[in-house]
């Protein structure tokens, strides 16, 4: 064993993994596990939970998988995480806790989330369960999205003792982590529905298929249904478009409508009624974590797929392993590419894509240098389908039917950053809701901020 | 969970269904739609809102049925129950927002074409209830696709109905019906409001436009969540893209781009709805380039 590398994961062949869903990495058994977690210096002044947003404790839980208690290891994690099976898949670890992971310094950090992955896992399909909390205050608490700042800031309060109802739009609980992240990066039914059941046996009720601000609004629940605290957890899901001639062609999708179609609503499942137009050539625009997950899922539902980005590779915004994989599962990255236009056939149908190369210039208020046209650099790729995926922004329809509700210029909800309460008393909001797109285990942590907050702010109006 | 308490059918594939949904019929307006998913399999299926009853938490559809998930709701029967049924969705119709005084001064023309026929009742309905009665036209290609028309007498000034074949009232399509009312019996419209096929949304558009009537249509594009999420019911209104489960679903119909809107609707058409459409739509289906014989 080289001490200095982690314990290689096992990951499904590239070949094989796109032509199926079923998840690329395969996790650690129990000896890797133990053999990576003795890697761990188990440091007293643990610099990787300075990384993590909610600062797991990362070297007590390490220490237990050692030891092979992995019982242990997960009731360690639980005090701080209620979806550790999702953040040890999804969380940008290489930029968080593995960052500041002190066997980094000479070496690679040690695979804290695929730890983190394996003893939620063990704990699963051990079918360990959390408790249920004896004490209930009986204070009624509403959570609106059941994204993961919903249903922390849900889980959080319920172990407080609150009666909390997660009020969800969809037919199905779990936000991104259902209908946006595919089912080969984070499974559905194992992995997402354990944890919203673990969440449901604090006694959390979950009412799907209620649009705030539509079914019901935020003063209404507060005034006619009793609520005494409010949760916006409601994500930003609007999706944007470029605005270049051609986008409303048949063919031309957001990211956010391809996954949904294929995740949420199974479309890759023939058994599934809702359809999905494939493509037999498809260019993702953009290249963020949504587009990778974009470009392999139509990768696996059998076209060859094409990444359209207009800075270069060192700019691209995903997480580093996912472009690897994109690569090693054959997706073309046509990079300091930018679309200019989508070529429609006499039929309204998409038929290609005109793009102008990049080249990268001065460095812009972000600090990447930006991106500008080369000139006559025109050039075109025939194509049937477009997936854009250029980042999305909250959806204003909660923000525009409750009041004195304050949003920022780009409709984020403005909260207290130690509390996580809005403008309007009572009222408090985390996660994408307010950030922007972020990530999912920055949402957690403002969901668990605001349960404190709820918390803090009921005791206080009591005396 | 949610109840079907009734089902009746209304003319041949023509279903209504009554669904217990307290939290929709609690907060549902005129013009709102609702999205309805049977079972774990099913799609979601955007359906407006036909009828309410605030007290009794219970809500009407009617649909036709074009394509395999409709012909399986057709199966239901009353007193089962469908997985989901959510909403209500998109903005109320304008004549809910508008106040009393400014709607009494308004002669309103309603149009409806086919299954469009239910979701104008509750608009009449509302007017009715604020004791404004409008006028109404009816058209559908023959007798038997003739829904609703009791209770459309009951709540309107006026109802024409005419049928492409002629088996029943006048014989001609709904715009051949306006031109007559306007330019033959003296009839003034200060607004005129078309919910139907989208085919004859943009026919009576274009001759509204003609006349100088405003007008509203209600689109209905192809959705997947109603939500503002997905941007797969967009649609180009004047110079700008428009959700229509957020923004509308009624638009201007004056600004509305329908041949756009027209190819849009194709994307996921099976090959048996779209041959049903197109025979429902009868004269109105004059577009020679709407798509629907060919993909
Ligand atoms: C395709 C994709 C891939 C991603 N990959 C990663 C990754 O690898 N790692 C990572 O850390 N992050 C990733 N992210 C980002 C991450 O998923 C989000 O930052 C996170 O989910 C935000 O959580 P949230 O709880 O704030 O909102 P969401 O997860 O968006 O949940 C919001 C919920 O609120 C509901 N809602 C909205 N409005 C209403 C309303 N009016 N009434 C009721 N309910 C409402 C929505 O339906 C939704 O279920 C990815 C995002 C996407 C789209
Ligand atoms: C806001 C709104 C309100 C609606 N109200 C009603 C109503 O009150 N009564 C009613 O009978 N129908 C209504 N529709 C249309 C109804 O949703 C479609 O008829 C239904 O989705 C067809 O599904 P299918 O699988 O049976 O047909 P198929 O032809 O097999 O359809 C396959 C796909 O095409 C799309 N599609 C087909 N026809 C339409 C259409 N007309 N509009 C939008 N998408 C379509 C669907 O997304 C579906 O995935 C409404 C649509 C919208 C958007
Ligand atoms: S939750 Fe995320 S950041 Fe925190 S330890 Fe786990 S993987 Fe690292
Ligand atoms: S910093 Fe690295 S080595 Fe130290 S406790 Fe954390 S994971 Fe272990
Ligand atoms: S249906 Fe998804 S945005 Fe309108």
């Amino acid at each position: 064993m080289d001490i200095l590398k982690k314990v290689p994961v096992r990951e499904q062949e590239p070949k094989i993994r796109a032509t199926n869903f079923d998840e690329v990495c395969i996790g650690y058994n129990i000896e890797e596990a133990k053999e990576e977690a003795s890697r761990c210096l188990k440091c007293k002044n643990a610099k990787c939970r300075e990384g993590c947003p909610v600062s797991i404790d990362i070297p007590g839980f390490i220490k237990e998988v050692e030891a092979g208690n992995i019982e242990k290891a997960s009731n360690i994690i639980s005090l701080y995480s209620a979806l550790p099976a999702v953040c040890g898949r999804v969380c940008p670890q290489e930029s968080q806790c593995e960052e500041k992971c002190i066997r980094g310094i000479k070496g690679e950090a040690v695979s804290i989330g695929k730890l983190e992955r394996f003893v939620a896992d063990w704990a699963r399909e051990h079918g360990i369960k959390p408790e249920m909390p004896i004490y209930k205050n009986g204070k009624k608490i509403a959570v609106i999205g059941s994204g993961p700042a919903g249903l922390t800031c849900a889980g959080e309060l319920a172990r407080m003792g609150y009666d909390v109802t997660v009020f969800e739009a969809l037919h199905k609980a779990g936000g991104v982590l259902v209908y946006g992240i595919p089912e080969f990066r984070l499974p559905k039914n194992s992995v997402v529905k354990t944890e919203i059941d673990n969440i449901k046996a604090l006694g959390v009720k979950i009412e799907t298929n209620v649009i705030i601000g539509k079914s019901v609004t935020i003063d209404e629940l507060i005034e006619v249904e009793g609520f005494e605290a409010v949760f916006i957890g409601s994500g930003a899901g609007l999706p944007k478009f470029m605005g270049i001639p051609g986008e409303n062609a048949n063919g031309v999708f957001s990211a956010n409508e391809y996954l949904t179609r294929n995740n949420l609503m199974k479309a890759f499942d023939e058994s599934y009624d809702t359809p999905i137009y494939k493509g037999k050539k498809v260019a993702v625009v953009g290249g963020g974590n949504v587009a990778m997950d974009a470009a392999r899922t139509a990768l696996r539902l059998g076209a060859q797929v094409y990444i359209i980005y207009r800075r270069s590779e060192e700019e691209l915004p995903a997480r580093v392993e996912e472009v690897h994989h994109a690569q090693e599962e054959g997706i073309i990255f046509k990079l300091l590419t930018n679309p200019t236009e989508i070529l429609v056939d006499d039929k309204g149908w998409v038929r290609g894509i005109k793009c102008i190369e990049m080249e990268l210039g001065e460095p812009d208020q972000s600090g990447r240098r930006k991106p500008v046209e080369k000139q006559n650099s025109e050039f075109e790729i025939e194509l049937d389908v477009v997936i854009m995926s250029l980042g999305t922004s909250p959806n204003p329809l909660i923000s525009s039917t409750t009041q004195s509700l304050d949003v920022n210029r780009w409709k984020c909800i403005i909260t207290d950053e130690i509390t996580g309460m809005t403008s309007k008393e009572g009222v408090f909001a985390g996660g994408d809701a307010v950030t922007g797109a972020a990530t999912v285990i920055l949402a957690m942590g403002a969901g668990k901020t605001a349960a404190k907050g709820i918390d803090k702010y009921l005791k206080m109006k009591e005396n | 969970m949610y109840k079907i308490v009734k089902k009746v059918s209304l003319a041949s594939n023509i279903y209504l269904m009554e669904i217990e949904a307290s939290r929709v019929a609690k907060s549902c307006q005129p013009g709102q739609f609702i999205i309805v998913k049977m079972d774990e399999k099913g799609e979601r299926i955007p359906l407006t809102i036909c009828d309410y009853q605030r007290e009794a938490g219970i809500v009407t559809i009617v649909f036709q049925t074009l394509g395999s998930s409709t012909k399986r709701l057709a199966e239901y029967k009353e007193g089962e129950y469908i997985s989901d049924f959510s909403g209500p969705l998109g903005c109320p119709s304008e004549l809910v927002k508008e106040s009393f005084e400014e709607l009494r001064k308004k002669n309103v023309l309603f149009v409806a074409g086919g299954v469009g026929t239910a979701p104008v009742y509750p608009q009449l309905k509302l007017l009715k209830e604020r004791g404004i009665e409008a006028d109404c036209i009816i058209g559908a290609r023959n007798k038997d696709l003739i829904i609703f028309e009791e209770e459309m007498k009951k709540v309107s000034k006026n109802v024409y109905v005419t049928t492409d074949d002629g088996t029943y009232g006048l014989k001609g399509n709904v715009n051949d019906c306006i031109k007559d009312l306007v330019q033959n019996h003296g009839k003034h419209y200060d607004l005129v409001i078309a919910i139907g096929p989208i085919v004859m949304m943009k026919y009576v558009s274009i001759l509204t436009k003609e006349l100088g009537i405003r007008t509203i249509v209600s689109m209905n594009p192809v959705m997947v969540d109603g939500t503002g999420m997905c941007g797969a019911c967009r649609l180009t209104v004047g110079n700008d893209v428009k959700f229509a489960c957020v923004d509308g679903p009624e638009f201007d119909g004056h600004m509305v781009d329908f041949d756009e809107s027209i190819i849009r609707q194709q994307m996921y058409k099976t090959a048996e709805g779209r041959a049903l459409l197109k025979e429902q739509e009868g004269t109105a289906h004059k577009s020679k380039n709407c798509g629907c014989s060919d993909k």
